[in-house]
């Protein structure tokens, strides 16, 4: 179906088709990635599991569950809730959903291109850019850039006057991730190399964070939570707080990766002081969720978007808690490099962000299908799976952290520390394959709502309308 | 037309983002360019060549287009004695410099006066390909170290260097670390210890100058198991490597590492079959105490990826 729109005239193409497609490659990758995940964690756990063949090593499947979850789940995501949000916020359509339709099927080809490479171990050896160059090229030209031509003009085509903080944060972090790719690629790209390489390489790492992810699921909330409760937004202004602080800070803090490497030490403490100044933005957006909530936080109980988006919301406290303080000096010397650091990522990635986009593709999917979700409890059943599944493994990763960095600090032979960390290992194996678990019941509600799901008329919300099944 | 608060905006983040760009980009470029190539950092770019990971020579990451360390206790020409042993670098015929060599500037001051002085870098050729080493030389009254190119030199050409050192001589760091990167060793392993009390067990960080010409670094992020930096002054025993890359469990029990059993390919060193199957089942035996002894490790045929990397740990994390 995707194959007979890619070349069929925009006008013939139903609204909403680029959504639906980006909604389903997200939920996919989500699965794909998750499972990666959990097939990991086993390894770590119990070393001789799957042993002695070089695609199943540990080393050759790490880097394709970090980037299937980054580039797979929680980029689609982002390009499904542009898809629908940024028209539904300018009040017009979508500028061009053909192009919405290429830029998913040239994403799905590129990202797959590019993480079967990385399987085999053609890599570029650098963490997070480890997708070689000429792919890099591709997801440049072939979805990111095209991802922003589409929003960019349909904000300019929009029939509001004003821009909604949403689509403030669409624009900018689209055309933010462009420069980041372009130029935290630059050492492939022109064979940058040395101390320029290693804080290029984390300074991508970083903004593709502090620039992408975390704002652009925060855009999300700002959509969905009013949406779905029909409060508007508590504060516009503490909005652009929110929006501004984060250009400003967010943009900096890359060197806080590498407290330990010889870089200049003004920039370390540049770095950690703007570090600490995300809390700015983190405040205010969490400020402004929660308290556009008033009066309706029933719903946080009785209807499961909200109550997705909102954990998600209420994850990005400790989330910021924890960012905000963990790269000064005073912290970093013991958490740096061990699980509390891989508990922290889960929780920005696998907790504030995906609670959020899975709202937001939750709602989306069933706006732009006209159907209701097929049903409820498979959902409840998805969020209870997916948030004991991940608070297991964050708690479990946690106490890994503090033993790893107590180890360090008070120069245990490491081979004891491994021996310390092996219940945890099992924990957080149990734990990621629960959100695994819970995304495959998610991936077969959403398949039976596009099927079986009630219709819902024009003008009607899903949520709004009863199960006739 | 009312406020246009979109041109204000985009014109500022694009303002804001410049001026980031600026001040985490710019300011420090200046830093890391002023960094003045140490030993280690020559010795690092020389034994690594141009680039490790997908590149034009190398496509497939299997560490092709590499060059070759040599140790050698006799001058390759002339046969005379040389105490202590000289570390070359062979760059066969058409295999690319390392960037130092056609980016002098990376070098840094002094080192590459002398590397393009006395050194005669300058005369390396990529067709009949040259053999360096690092030499130790004077600028402004500070000692530095400096690529001298002894094919100029001292007449070393690639091939008779590499015929006098043997094969028992030879290092092939630069695919060891290709093995490295594919392998995904660093997911586990870093090489930067930490300015913590880590130093006092895992050894001396780096410098600035040690990193010059390395790409890429991999320096780890997430350490899972010991920093390697200086791993080979820990511990240097081929054997003991041997063993734990092939099945770590078989020198530490509580290892969590995965079995790299795969890098010693198809034949051992005798040119015989490896019968995996046959090692599996007799190390079953010996874990549930049927069998006294674990089974022999196969010794690594000299071109297989194990011997490379194990040439790699041990030559270059010292």
């Amino acid at each position: 179906m995707l194959l007979k729109y890619l070349f069929a005239k925009n006008e013939d193409i139903p609204a909403g088709s680029a959504t639906i497609f980006f909604g389903f490659s997200s939920i996919f990758w989500f699965v794909v990635g998750t499972g990666l995940g959990s097939f990991n964690a086993a390894k770590l756990a119990f070393p001789d599991w799957v042993t002695g063949i070089e695609l199943f090593a540990f080393g050759h499947m790490r880097q394709v569950h970090v980037l299937a979850v980054i580039l797979g789940w929680i980029s689609m995501a982002f390009g499904m809730t542009m898809m629908y949000m940024t028209p539904a916020l300018g009040n017009t359509k979508l500028w061009s959903e053909k192009l919405g339709l290429w830029n998913v099927f040239l994403w799905n080809i590129g990202l797959s291109v590019g993480l079967l490479l990385l399987w085999m171990g053609i890599t570029s050896g650098r963490e997070y850019s480890d997708i070689i160059w000429p792919v890099d090229l591709l997801i440049i030209c072939g979805v990111l850039i095209p991802l922003g031509i589409n929003v960019w003009m349909t904000i300019a085509h929009r029939k509001t006057q004003g821009i909604y903080i949403t689509n403030w944060f669409f624009g900018a972090c689209i055309f933010m991730i462009i420069i980041v790719f372009i130029v935290g690629n630059s050492p492939e790209l022109f064979n940058l190399t040395g101390l320029t390489e290693a804080y290029m390489t984390f300074w991508f790492a970083h903004n593709v964070l502090g620039l992408w992810i975390t704002p652009v699921a925060a855009a999300i909330a700002y959509y969905t939570i009013p949406k779905l409760t029909g409060n508007p937004l508590y504060s516009h202004r503490i909005g652009h707080l929110h929006f501004w602080s984060i250009i400003a800070f967010y943009s900096t803090p890359a060197s806080h990766h590498l407290m330990s490497a010889p870089l200049p030490e003004w920039l370390k403490s540049f770095a950690s002081v703007e570090g600490v100044l995300i809390l700015i933005p983190a405040v205010a957006f969490v400020a402004n969720i929660l308290l556009t909530m008033k009066g309706k936080w029933s719903m946080f109980v009785q209807n499961v978007e909200t109550k997705f988006s909102i954990t998600g919301v209420l994850l990005a406290i400790p989330l910021n808690m924890q960012g905000g303080f963990q790269q000064t000096r005073a912290i970093n010397w013991y958490v740096h490099g061990t699980g509390w650091i891989v508990a922290h990522a889960h929780l920005a990635l696998l907790g504030m962000s995906s609670f959020l986009e899975a709202a937001a593709v939750y709602f989306g999917l069933q706006q732009m299908l006209r159907r209701k979700l097929y049903s409820l409890t498979l959902a409840n059943l998805h969020y209870w799976f997916f948030i004991i599944g991940f608070c297991v493994y964050w708690i479990s990763m946690t106490i890994a952290g503090l033993i790893q960095g107590a180890g360090k600090i008070y120069e245990v032979p490491y081979i004891d520390v491994v021996v310390a960390e092996h219940p945890y290992m099992i924990a957080r194996w149990v734990g990621g394959t629960m959100v695994f678990t819970g995304n495959v019941i998610w991936l077969y509600n959403m398949w039976m709502t596009a099927r079986e799901g009630t219709l819902v008329p024009k003008g009607r919300y899903a949520h709004e309308m009863a199960y006739e099944r | 037309m009312a406020f246009q608060q979109y041109k204000f905006g985009t014109a500022g983040i694009g303002l804001m983002l410049g001026l980031s760009m600026c001040i985490t980009l710019l300011s420090p470029s200046t830093d890391f360019t002023s960094g003045i190539s140490t030993w280690v950092g020559l010795d690092k770019q020389l034994s690594l060549g141009r680039v490790i990971g997908f590149s034009y020579e190398d496509p497939l990451v299997v560490g092709a287009g590499k060059p070759i360390t040599v140790i050698l206790d006799k001058d390759p020409v002339s046969g005379a004695a040389m105490d202590p042993p000289v570390r070359a670098y062979v760059y066969n015929p058409g295999i690319k410099f390392s960037p130092g060599i056609n980016h002098p500037r990376m070098l840094g001051a002094g080192v590459e006066d002398l590397t393009f002085g006395i050194g005669r870098v300058g005369e390396a050729n990529l067709t009949s390909g040259a053999v360096f080493t690092v030499s130790k030389g004077e600028f402004n009254g500070a000692e530095v170290d400096y690529i001298e190119n002894l094919t100029a030199t001292r007449g070393w050409a690639p091939a008779k260097t590499l015929e006098a050192a043997g094969d028992e001589n030879q290092r092939f760091v630069g695919q060891g670390k290709t093995i490295y990167i594919t392998e995904g060793c660093w997911w586990c392993h870093t090489l930067l210890p930490e300015q913590t009390q880590d130093w006092q067990f895992f050894g001396a960080p780096p410098f600035l100058g040690d990193f010059n010409g390395e790409m890429p670094t991999a320096f780890g992020s997430d350490r899972k198991a010991p920093d390697l930096l200086h791993v080979a002054s820990r511990n240097s025993s081929r054997e003991w490597m041997t063993m734990h890359f092939f099945n770590p469990r078989l020198v530490q029990p509580n290892s969590i590492m995965p079995r790299f059993d795969y890098l010693w390919g198809k034949t051992d060193a005798d040119g015989n079959k490896i019968d995996y199957a046959k090692w599996r089942a007799d190390y079953r035996e010996y874990l549930t105490g049927n069998s006294i002894y674990a089974p022999e490790v196969p010794e690594p045929a000299s071109n297989s990826e194990v011997r490379a990397l194990i040439d790699w740990v041990l030559t270059s994390l010292k």
